[in-house]
């Protein structure tokens, strides 16, 4: 098991979603929402081209977290706020603080960010460790 | 024009996932998780769990069919095409195996309006075979505009 303490920073996960991440993600989901696997219709609708699934760049953090406490079986809790939108072929960054740990229980501070924007903010994630 | 509140409380019917141990290693690729315990079943074993394990995200694939009626339910009057995923919080509750069948009931916990935008939030309650809740989810969705 990994030590963690209060105030340390969790190993950051840094992953770049492939030019098909998206369409495997809606295979692997069922989400199936054009504007994440259709380059046209996502521009016809104004988005710069297709966008990544909130729910994967979300999995991301829950990753962070997982792998910061040794298993997925650790992860109780995770609240996030989605804000601006996350491109393939560009890098997320997932960090996060521990701010509070007492009894084998703490809670992370974490965000996602892509090129400098916050696509995942405000993020709270409790661990049982 | 405000947005309808008449629905909020509603339930919506029981939507049952059988989980496939073959589904958790599909998924668990796409997000890139690499423990084996959720892609390989004598390691998921070795470590104490009856089969491999859902990673915690995995909850998006047992409870997004229970939520997809609200969003689309005429009594909300939601206005899909500019909707925006806001916000998600996930509680957990024992790991989820495959062999598990979750069964997942949404409800309408709340729907608002502030500064032209509309805040339709749904609750998802996931309970395994066994009744032991095992993801509780709280999908905030925002649409512009109403």
């Amino acid at each position: 098991m990994p030590q963690l303490n209060a105030g340390d920073q969790i190993p950051e996960v840094r992953v770049t979603p492939d030019k098909y991440l998206t369409v495997r993600y809606a295979g692997a989901s069922g989400d199936f929402n054009p504007i994440h696997i259709d380059e046209e219709f996502a521009r016809a609708v104004g988005l710069p081209g297709r966008i990544l699934h909130g729910l994967w760049t979300m999995a991301q953090v829950a990753r962070a977290q997982t792998e910061a406490a040794g298993g997925p079986e650790h992860l109780k809790r995770l609240s996030v706020q989605f804000r601006g939108m996350g491109l393939p072929e560009q890098e997320v960054v997932v960090s996060g603080t521990v701010r509070e740990l007492a009894d084998g229980h703490a809670v992370i501070d974490t965000v996602a960010e892509q090129a400098g924007n916050q696509i995942i903010r405000n993020a709270e994630a409790e661990l049982e460790l | 024009m405000p947005v309808n509140t008449k629905a909020i409380g509603k339930t919506y019917a029981p939507v049952v996932y059988a989980v496939g141990r073959e589904k958790i290693k599909e998924y668990a690729r796409a997000v890139g998780e690499t423990d084996p315990v959720c892609l390989d079943v004598e390691a998921a074993r070795a470590a104490g769990h009856a089969d491999v394990v859902a990673p915690p995200m995995f909850a998006v694939v047992y409870s997004a069919p229970a939520v997809g009626p609200p969003i689309f339910d005429p009594d909300i009057e939601l206005n899909f095409a500019m909707m925006v995923h806001g916000g998600q919080e996930f509680v957990w509750g024992p790991a989820v195996v495959a062999g598990d069948e979750i069964t997942t009931t949404a409800s309408v916990k709340d729907i608002s309006e502030r500064d032209g935008r509309g805040y339709y939030v749904f609750e998802s309650i996931s309970t395994n075979q066994r009744g032991e809740q095992v993801c509780r989810g709280t999908w905030t969705n925002i649409v512009r505009g109403v």
